[in-house]
């Protein structure tokens, strides 16, 4: 039966009707698949160590690696800045990937422009792209600021952004004083965090202002985290301390500002001004380390500023951050924050029987790793696969002292520059408890039956969770409620038939 | 630190004029980096006294990435100090040679490759054919761009290509064109002839090298000439090419001749034909095929 406009059959249950069962089976016939049971035989054999083995040997091709590319990572970064348009050099394509990317994540439209690259551009160079994209943005979306990066076409036929922008400027496609910072970012090198790096920094050079009398302020840099409620939990925690504060740069009304019926282009909340000061702050403290290396260099050494990087998760994390601002600043822990500590702790003890001495396996970018991890431990969970595509010497080392600082953390092996279907493997050879990482792990959920708690990024397949922050006191909170109630979910699943399964007959088991 | 950068045809002599020059540089306490941009790799063998320098670019597709590469593993020190690093590139026929430079040079960079120096060489080859070769001019790199040339006509043509890149960032960027260097190929009138070329590109020509065996005898041995024979007339050539250099205050932003007008050049000193010859050479020709009709 084909569609009925009043009753529009959605696909889960469309391809259930006898025609296309009919028509699949023609498929497989025509493309002469192998036999149901050579297809089980060969999927067995995937679970194996022998396969394992040949597996983790691969070298020549990488199959769902746990990262995205530098500009997705610089339009997130350059999206946080007041009335920035992203503008990336390079084809549409990409653009619209990025600008899916994190429609799917936030469930909100996201605004970012493209040079329009062709063949043409790429035989003769993007400079007119980019002179008539500038004039255009600046024309029809009256930007404060542009900030441009690039995608891999504009890298390889070696464009060189300072050049091309000066030219757009002298030749009149938007007025000089418009700042318009650029960052080289290739997809093919790095990752998504290095993009957010080299536009952070790239945004902080171009606006920088005159060096000066302290503000009194402290800078916060919260790095490529898809939780944009973790800006405003740290809103709250610097507003009860009373610490004058700059965030570099907060992006969390893009990713989540209501409806009101007049589309709003611009919402990053950072504004110029206060990032031109940026340089006069008595210190900068990153959330993350990996996607501030560049930008916290650059402060330290262009700027003499101080910087430090503090990781406000779990309960001894969130600790030692507030203890640090305070000695920073003078300024007392207020009572409040102590109580919701307090409340954390509680909380944890609540569920740390069912989570104490469960075997999970991780995967994410290194720093959501490290501070998921720091939390886990906390909980008497055991970590054994860590599964970090994006990987650096420093992160490893960074993970595996702190495994070494808990009895609990002794099983792990950190797997740098590794993928999901390397993960695969380790979940079928080794198996565990739990799977923590982003929508993708649906599929190792759905082959290994895994129970997956998502956190990361991006996370398409489940609603708001970045409407929750992981950072914190709060944060800690809500990190149990997802790894407990997971767990508790699966034990439902585990003793669902009656006398079978369910032995006690209890609500609660 | 100044940065510096040769270019010019294929051919014409750039690594051995940048490698003599920069010798003499060291002769006087300069601190020297050369960085080669070409995928032949030959451009610090002179300083190296090998035959070819590990390539930053060899080295990363043997690792399967830059980011696996110490700086020390790709950059070696040679004849007085000089620092040699070569970017290397693809195979002839695949990849992007212009892509290797941008990624050899972000290497240096990210690396420190480029602290404590007074003097840093680029030898990037032949012609600016992509935007990765112009990599080396881009802001906040080479400043000074010195093109090889001589008296023979496609050395020239490329020349005021090269200068055609120049022109394309000078006006964005800080880069100039500190002058022609000439060496020599013996062509008549070479000298009057670079000097005129030099006059319409709006810079000089800041020496003339004389040809002389004695730099085929040199590289023979790898060695530049300043190493080889220190008291021979052609190493005092390249010392003064190095004090012009390390003097040199005349830079400018370059302008580039039309074809007509650079053929017209070539015309007016004899190296091209003009029309009327080119119409009867021809007509001569259609005569004798019409005559064995």
């Amino acid at each position: 039966m084909s569609q009925n406009v009043n009753a529009i059959q959605d696909h889960v249950q469309l391809f259930h009707q006898p025609e296309y069962q009919e028509l699949f089976e023609r498929k497989r016939q025509f493309e002469a698949c192998p036999s149901p049971e050579e297809v089980q035989r060969v999927a067995e054999w995937t679970k194996t160590w022998d396969y394992r083995e040949k597996n983790f040997a691969r070298e020549a091709i990488t199959i769902n690696p746990a990262k995205a590319c530098q500009p997705l990572g610089a339009i997130f970064a350059a999206a946080g800045f007041e009335q920035t348009l992203p503008f990336v050099h390079g084809s549409q394509g990409c653009v619209a990937y990025f600008r899916t990317h994190l429609t799917r994540n936030y469930k909100e439209p996201f605004a970012a422009v493209s040079t329009s690259m062709t063949e043409d551009a790429a035989v003769f160079g993007g400079l007119q792209n980019m002179i008539e994209g500038l004039m255009n943005a600046y024309a029809l979306y009256k930007p404060k600021m542009i900030a441009v990066c690039t995608t891999c076409m504009a890298e390889v036929i070696g464009d060189d952004l300072g050049a091309f922008i000066t030219t757009a400027k002298n030749e009149g496609a938007l007025p000089a004083d418009v700042p318009v910072p650029y960052a080289h970012t290739p997809s093919f090198v790095g990752s998504h965090i290095d993009g957010y790096d080299n536009m952070l920094k790239a945004i902080l050079q171009t606006l920088e202002g005159k060096k000066g009398d302290s503000t009194g302020k402290l800078n916060f840099i919260p790095g490529f985290d898809p939780y944009i409620a973790n800006i405003r939990e740290l809103r709250r925690m610097l507003t009860l301390m009373d610490i004058p504060h700059t965030i570099l740069a907060d992006n969390s009304d893009t990713f989540d500002s209501p409806n009101t019926g007049h589309y709003v282009l611009y919402h990053g909340r950072t504004t110029l001004q206060e990032t031109a000061q940026a340089i006069n702050a008595e210190a900068t403290v990153a959330l993350q380390a990996y996607s501030t290396e560049k930008t916290r260099d650059f402060i330290q050494t262009v700027w003499q500023q101080p910087t430090c990087v503090l990781r406000p998760f779990g309960i001894q994390g969130t600790d030692a951050f507030l203890m640090k601002l305070s000695k920073l600043t003078g300024k007392p822990i207020p009572p409040e924050l102590e109580v919701e500590r307090g409340r954390a702790v509680d909380a944890m003890t609540d569920s740390q029987a069912w989570l104490h001495g469960k075997r999970f396996a991780i995967y994410g970018d290194p720093d959501l790793v490290l501070s998921l991890l720091a939390f886990t431990l906390e909980m008497g969970m055991e970590p054994v696969h860590i599964v970090v595509t994006n990987s650096n010497e420093a992160f490893e080392q960074e993970a595996k002292e702190l495994l070494a600082r808990y009895p609990n953390g002794g099983e792990a092996t950190v797997w740098g520059g590794k993928d999901l279907w390397h993960l695969r493997s380790l979940l079928f050879t080794e198996p565990v408890d739990l799977l923590i990482g982003n929508s993708y792990g649906k599929y190792l959920w759905r082959d290994t039956k895994t129970p997956l708690v998502r956190i990361g990024y991006p996370i398409f397949d489940r609603h708001h969770l970045h409407r929750y922050p992981t950072l914190g006191y709060q944060g800690a909170i809500n990190l149990l409620n997802w790894l407990v109630n997971t767990v508790l979910d699966e034990l439902d699943r585990q003793t669902i038939l009656p006398a079978k399964t369910d032995f006690s007959f209890d609500l609660i088991r | 630190m100044r940065q510096i950068a040769f270019y010019g045809k294929g051919g014409i002599g750039k690594s051995t004029t940048c490698q003599n020059v920069m010798a003499a540089l060291a002769e006087l306490d300069q601190r020297i980096m050369i960085v080669g941009c070409d995928p032949k790799a030959d451009a610090t063998r002179l300083i190296l006294h090998s035959k070819a320098q590990k390539t930053i670019l060899h080295l990363a597709a043997e690792r399967g990435s830059v980011e696996d590469l110490e700086l020390e593993e790709v950059m070696l020190t040679g004849y007085r100090g000089i620092r040699c690093v070569e970017s290397g590139g693809p195979e002839p026929g695949v990849g992007c040679a212009g892509r290797g430079i941008i990624t050899a040079i972000n290497f240096l960079e990210e690396n420190g490759a480029y602290e404590d120096l007074d003097f840093v060489a680029y030898d990037v080859l032949g012609d600016v054919v992509c935007g990765g070769f112009a990599m080396p001019i881009r802001e906040g790199k080479a400043q000074e761009i010195y093109i090889v040339v001589s008296g023979e006509m496609m050395a020239m043509y490329a020349a005021n290509n090269i200068a055609r890149g120049i022109l394309k960032y000078a006006h964005s960027g800080g880069v100039r064109l500190g002058g022609l260097i000439c060496n020599s190929r013996k062509v008549d009138r070479e000298v009057e002839l670079i000097e005129n070329l030099a006059k319409r590109l709006n810079t000089q020509m800041i020496h003339f090298v004389p040809r002389d065996n004695v730099v085929q005898h040199a590289e023979l041995r790898r060695m530049t000439v300043n190493e080889y024979a220190p008291d021979s007339k052609q190493a005092e050539e390249y010392r003064i090419l190095a004090r012009k250099i390390l003097n040199n205050t005349h830079l400018t932003i370059p302008t580039p001749l039309a074809m007509e007008d650079l053929e017209a050049l070539l015309v007016e000193y004899g190296i091209l034909d003009d029309e009327k010859e080119y119409e009867r050479a021809t007509a001569a020709d259609a005569a004798k095929s019409l005559a064995s009709v």
